[in-house]
């Protein structure tokens, strides 16, 4: 019954789904520790919910394993899910129950011992600052307040795993900014793989990211590394000292000369006289020197800024199928 | 058992959080007073038997009414995916929601009750009203209610509407209730059969007064058959 020490909370092995000709997973395997964060990325459709359903036993894998807390899904699909808290993507709820009488359901189907059971249930209260909001029916709730019961209900046994499937869809920015710092301090004990759209909220809460794409891995690294790449891409733009209006190609052959500059582009600005150009450089930061390059032939520099992939960047270039 | 409990529980406190219970249970009431007092005042006669021949058929229309939204509304909504992915099995569910329709069927019958009592008062003082076939009467009915409930479940885990849940539960209670009348028409052995089949059949055996094994051993097959179809079908309903 209780968790095999030492396992990996999630391992899934080449895991394949077929909805009748569609395949929704091809050969997924990935393992996620004990105690991380991971963030689940991919465009809609890539698989990432399918995964989520066959971790929690709601859907049934073509061909492959998938187990948590050592527990394979299939073979003990009631001891797997103990281990699980499971927030699904439309957050199903009885609209007519109260959120208390909610809370109190999932605890008599969770087997809380009714002496722990109204502790338990005052603690995931307060920690999704449901306080105001239990006597009330969740049909007369909000979208946010309906995603903290989603979550209350996922922690309320206190499991090990949290499986979260879009948990900030839908939700206006300040509630985003809500249920991710709630999502950040669960995290801070819990092991949980969440999907989502965001990527900037990934980049705030995930200790890892894994993308998928038409049902098998593209990615699997942390969002520091998924977003360093080596050398750069910088904006350089240059103005006349004196009048004497400047030349292109004068300044883009300065630049080209430069030792850590590998080409260098044209950029399209709208200061009025000045030149703007991309610049590409592989491994040296090359700012200091185009800095006094740049002084050194009597010009002025208007602006200099290093461009920053993102995870966007990443995750387009991984995902796109063309 | 307490996850289901739970799910019985939560399912007859929603009954009743809804306006439907009390309409359902008043024409229920309303029906089954009518049979009762029918034979009172009509035929002048202190007697349930015509309550008894009836009530059947009621149940045909009730239990169906009763159970068409208890999976249905779970797959329309989407909480089926909370309940099927709760460290339970399947049959938990199942039996959850089967527990609390038969729960509700319990407290209609015996809300009918203060009638079968005045029926009993005004019998004759000089002949005593016979209580077997009474208590029969009933047990019988809460047996047949049982089949009916777990058919109507399984025709409701079929499809994600109600109505279409409640049509075909009503189909397939009514063709339990009507097969013994079709065994006219057949062979003395297929006759047989086809009258052994018969939830109306094992209920008048019972109704009688008489409790015998086979009549039991038919409503408990005829429910455990609907409680593994349902279950079946819900396991089924996993993508």
């Amino acid at each position: 019954m209780s968790a095999t020490s030492g396992a990996p909370m999630i391992e899934v092995r080449d895991l394949t789904k077929n909805y009748g000709s569609f395949t929704a997973l091809q050969g997924l395997t990935f393992q996620v520790p004990k105690g991380q964060v991971v963030g689940f990325l991919g465009p809609n459709g890539a698989g990432k919910s399918t995964t989520m359903k066959i971790l929690t036993g709601y859907a049934g894998q073509t061909s492959g394993s998938a187990a948590v807390a050592g527990i394979d899904v299939q073979a003990d699909p009631v001891a797997a899910r103990q281990n699980i808290g499971y927030l699904t993507e439309s957050n199903p709820l009885y609209e007519e129950m109260m959120v208390k009488e909610y809370l109190d359901f999932i605890a008599e189907i969770r087997k809380i011992p009714t002496d722990r059971k109204s502790v338990r249930i005052k603690e995931v209260v307060e920690r999704c600052g449901l306080g105001n909001m239990i006597g009330k029916d969740i049909g007369h709730l909000s979208k946010g307040y309906r995603q903290r019961v989603g979550l209350a209900q996922a922690i309320l046994h206190d499991p090990d795993l949290l499986i979260l499937d879009e948990p900030t869809s839908g939700l206006d920015p300040n509630q985003i900014v809500e249920i991710r710092n709630l999502i950040r301090e669960i995290g801070e004990e819990k092991t949980v793989i969440m999907s989502t759209h965001i990527l900037s909220e990934v980049q705030n809460t995930a200790s890892r990211v894994l993308i998928i794409n038409e049902g098998k891995l593209v990615a699997d690294d942390s969002p520091e590394n998924l977003t360093h790449e080596e050398g750069g891409t910088l904006y350089v733009v240059v103005a006349p000292k004196n009048g004497t209006p400047l030349e292109h190609n004068m300044v883009e052959r300065m630049l080209t000369g430069l030792p850590e500059v590998s080409q260098v582009n044209a950029h399209e600005i709208t200061d009025e006289g000045a030149l703007g150009f991309k610049v590409r450089y592989s491994g040296e930061d090359p700012r200091r020197s185009v800095f006094e390059s740049v002084v050194k032939e009597n010009m002025v520099l208007l602006e200099m800024r290093r461009h920053h992939v993102s995870l966007e960047d990443t995750f387009r270039k991984l995902t796109s199928n063309d | 058992m307490s996850a289901v409990t739970a799910i019985a529980k939560r399912e007859i406190r929603s009954f009743f959080n809804s306006p439907m219970a009390y309409i359902t249970l008043g024409v229920f009431l309303l029906l089954s007073g009518y049979f009762y007092f029918n034979t009172l005042f009509l035929v002048g006669q202190a007697s349930l038997r015509e309550f008894f021949n009836l009530a059947p058929l009621l149940f045909v229309v009730f239990a169906p009414a009763l159970t068409m939204r208890l999976l249905a509304e779970e797959r329309k909504a989407g909480t089926i995916e909370l309940l099927l992915t709760m460290p339970i099995r399947d049959s938990h569910v199942v039996f959850g929601k089967f527990l609390a329709a038969l729960v509700i069927v319990a407290i209609g019958l015996l809300l009918t009750l203060p009638y079968a009592l005045s029926v009993a008062n005004l019998t004759a003082n000089n002949s005593s009203f016979d209580w077997g076939p009474a208590v029969g009467g009933y047990l019988g009915l809460l047996l047949m209610a049982a089949s009916f409930i777990a058919l109507g479940l399984w025709a409701s885990s079929l499809s994600r509407n109600q109505i279409v849940g409640f049509i075909i539960g009503l189909l397939l209670c009514f063709a339990f209730y009507i097969i013994d009348r079709t065994a006219v028409f057949l062979p003395a052995s297929m006759g047989s059969v086809f009258e052994f089949l018969s939830v109306d059949y094992h209920f008048r055996n019972i109704a009688r007064g008489v409790l015998d094994t086979r009549d039991l051993i038919f409503y408990f097959s005829l429910t455990g058959a609907g409680l593994l179809l349902t279950t079946r079908t819900l396991a089924s309903s996993r993508q």
